[in-house]
């Protein structure tokens, strides 16, 4: 496995599964009595964020502490040049503390990766920019396995024809072969959507993307997916749908006149809801807008894995962790 | 060598191919070409053996940074005209970005005199176009013109004039003094924020995209007023196939339009984006493959006049960042001729005599550079470069450059050819490829 995780493009198609198969693993862990493993006594595992997302932090916070590694939380605000020190002397600093890996979230695309040419430790990117945001895949690529895999829920898709009782050890060392997966919103600066169209289709399953045009990367053409411009027939076919957040600062800069249009033509409320198949589930990576992309209603459904999605980020951040940190000798795919 | 001031060299270089032509001596003598010949007898000159070597018109670099006044951590008017005679200049137009902006005549005439005083190369001072560079109000552009410095060649580099009515009433406005406005074309809006050329690898590094339309719309817009009044417009740094199109429609009218090509633009894609490494960030930007045939294309065949450096020094810390808090630009000088002799010469598109009309006939034409751009002949100033393409290519090593800083693309990258000497006004400025002093 590559010694940072900075692109979802970084990880093989057995990295990928190595990594949700040790979740898997991992999340027995979470119905014992004790749930601490001691994998990461001793190692320190940095949490560098220049962005507020109490969400992200804390889920990788728990993660390190469930694996008994001590955890610094190191949050920046703002970007560098502008307000005091930088990203590289930061680097430094960390470095000098004796960082094993540092979690970093950044509004600037590619910060991980300059901070991989500063430290010696491992990098692990938590959201950078426009960019990727590589462990939200995986968290969804999880979920999805959990959901969808081994269940004998879904049509279509060859690895899921033989129907399992949904027991993990049914999903080890399985992909997404033919899962159908539609993420819909704001892909151009969606680092979730960047993240997911790779891991997801390094992993077997077949993306694609709705977008109005003004949120569609212009070379989009290239990735490793579908994309298109109308909803509703894409749900029909669809196991998954994932609906992106709509950021505050695009309804105001004319990628699409109104929210009320937006809610109109690409919101999935229940009435587009019940145009999925019946097996199909709705994640969304949150924050939502309640109302904006998502129906309250639909986001309370029992389609949807928002919750589950969160429970599976600190299980997955382990698996992350475990592996780049503690169990690298056996975890070399 | 002997006579180590001024006019008092004397200089016989043997065998030096005038312009990729047959081998031939070149008397040096009094700031001027004494003799071209076979076989010429000048006891009193120090002979240099030119062996192998291409002799070129001094290089003439229409749109170089020299950052002085205000940002002498990167670079000073003595230490970016000493790397400009490394790379064969013996003249060199200062863009007018410095702090404070060169938008008076008292700023213009302090570089042009500092200029002077560091003697590698003549410093042709740019004006700023408008005040302060902010695109609102007209700066003293006829103070400047009939300053010390002799303004020529104005421009609001870093900022495009897009204000459609200023920008036409400054082309009107230069023709009482036949000046020209070289624009930095960039139509804002389509720019907000924009990081990386529009494209693949900007879709896929998350970073926000410079549309090539962004050029070419001003391009456009700009060959149309400058054909309306019937003024020079000298379009800076062109990036994109399309651009490259709009001018050679607008020369093909017979419209007085010029335009240059960096380097760097003829070699590097924005493919060398991919780690985040901001050594790789410029504005315009890097672009596509399909970008560089048409610029190598465009340069061949003159539509595009000239390679300018945009040599753009910038401090360490500059670059030592994320890409978006980055400094846009890179150092040229040293690099340009080794550059073009692996885009251009080494793939036959253009031969010696073309790259003296590219690096030195036309861009001293533009800036209306006096004494510069002149064939060599006898009769003629003796600005000159010795250039030796044999050199095989060898890695570029930023820390040996002259230059301030060290924010070249080029570094680690083999480049061909070496530039062994250059004279100014008959004056060494550069032998054995280093400074005489």
């Amino acid at each position: 496995m590559n010694p940072h995780l900075i692109s979802a493009a970084d990880l093989s198609r057995d990295d990928a599964v190595l990594i949700l198969d040790t979740a898997e693993e991992l999340a027995s862990v979470e119905g014992r009595a004790i749930r601490k493993l001691p994998t990461l006594r001793g190692r320190t595992v940095v949490n560098l964020f220049y962005e507020d997302s109490t969400r992200t932090r804390t889920s990788f916070e728990a993660a390190a502490k469930r694996l008994s590694a001590d955890v610094i939380n190191f949050s920046a605000k703002g970007s560098s040049v502008a307000k005091g020190e930088s990203l590289k002397d930061t680097a430094l600093t960390l470095e000098a503390m004796g960082a094993d890996a540092v979690v970093i979230r950044h509004p600037a695309s590619g910060a991980p990766r300059r901070l991989t040419g500063w430290i010696s430790g491992r990098v692990v990117n938590a959201g950078d920019g426009t960019h990727e945001h590589p462990t939200q895949a995986l968290l969804d690529a999880f979920t999805m396995r959990q959901r969808l895999i081994g269940t004998g829920a879904g049509a279509g898709a060859g690895a899921r024809a033989a129907a399992g009782a949904g027991a993990g050890a049914d999903r080890r060392g399985r992909d997404l072969d033919g899962l159908r997966v539609t993420i819909v919103g704001d892909v151009l600066h969606s680092r979730v959507a960047r993240s997911n169209v790779l891991l997801l289709s390094t992993l077997g399953a077949q993306v694609t993307l709705v977008a109005p045009p003004t949120l569609m990367p212009h070379a989009v053409g290239t990735w490793p997916c579908r994309a298109g411009y109308e909803l509703d027939s894409e749900l029909r076919k669809s196991d998954v749908v994932m609906m992106l957040r709509v950021q505050q600062e695009r309804m105001t800069a004319a990628y699409f006149p109104t929210v009320r249009e937006y809610r109109r033509r690409y919101g999935l409320d229940a009435g587009r809801m019940a145009l999925l198949p019946e097996h199909a589930i709705v994640m969304h990576p949150g924050p939502m807008n309640r109302g904006v992309e998502i129906a309250a209603d639909v986001a309370d459904s029992a389609r949807s894995t928002i919750v589950q999605q969160v429970a599976n980020g600190v299980t997955v951040r382990m698996a992350v962790l475990y592996l780049m940190l503690g169990g690298m000798a056996e975890g070399a795919a | 060598m002997s006579g180590s001031s001024g006019l008092s060299e004397e200089w016989l270089i043997r065998g030096a191919a005038i312009a990729g032509a047959d081998p031939k001596d070149i008397h040096l003598k009094d700031g001027v070409i004494a003799a071209i010949g076979d076989a010429i007898s000048a006891p009193d000159a120090t002979v240099l053996d030119a062996a192998g070597l291409v002799a070129l018109p001094g290089l003439v670099d229409l749109h170089t940074h020299l950052r002085e006044p205000g940002r002498e951590d990167a670079e000073t008017v003595e230490t970016g005209t000493r790397a400009a005679a490394l790379g064969g200049y013996t003249a060199v137009h200062a863009m007018a970005n410095t702090e404070p902006v060169a938008d008076t005549a008292g700023v213009v005439e302090q570089v042009w005199r500092l200029g002077e005083q560091a003697g590698y190369v003549d410093v042709r001072p740019v004006g700023a176009v408008t005040v302060g560079l902010h695109g609102k109000q007209l700066a003293e552009l006829g103070a400047m013109a009939d300053s010390a410095a002799r303004v020529r060649v104005f421009s609001d580099d870093g900022f495009c004039v897009a204000d459609p009515l200023l920008m036409r009433r400054a082309l009107e406005y230069v023709k009482a003094f036949d000046g020209v406005i070289a624009q930095h074309a960039q139509e804002p809006r389509l720019t907000e924020g924009a990081q990386l050329n529009e494209g693949e690898m900007s879709s896929r590094l998350g970073l926000a995209g410079w549309p090539a339309a962004a050029e070419e719309a001003i391009i456009a817009r700009d060959v149309l007023l400058a054909a309306h009044v019937d003024s020079a417009l000298h379009v800076c740094h062109v990036s994109t196939a399309g651009s490259v199109e709009i001018i050679r429609w607008a020369k093909s009218k017979g419209w007085r339009v010029t335009a240059e090509v960096t380097p760097h633009h003829l070699l590097l894609t924005d493919d060398l984006a991919v780690d985040y490494d901001p050594r790789f960030k410029v504005n315009p930007p890097l672009r596509t493959k399909a970008d560089i045939e048409a610029l190598r294309a465009g340069l061949a065949d003159g539509t595009i006049d000239c390679v300018a450096t945009d040599h753009a020094p910038h401090p360490v810390e500059a670059k030592e960042t994320e890409w978006a808090e980055a400094a846009n630009g890179m150092t040229g000088l040293e690099t340009a001729l080794r550059v073009v002799q692996l885009a251009m010469v080494d793939t036959g598109l253009l031969d010696w005599a073309g790259v003296a009309d590219r690096m030195s006939a036309r861009p001293a034409a533009i800036g209306r550079v006096p004494g510069h751009g002149q064939p060599l002949a006898v009769g003629a100033p003796a600005n000159l470069t010795l250039y030796d393409p044999a050199v095989p290519a060898t890695p570029v090593d930023a820390a040996a450059h002259a230059s301030k800083s060290r924010n070249t693309p080029f570094a680690g990258m083999p480049l061909p050819g070496a530039v062994v000497a250059t004279f100014l006004r008959g004056t060494a400025t550069v032998l054995d490829g280093k400074v005489t002093r």
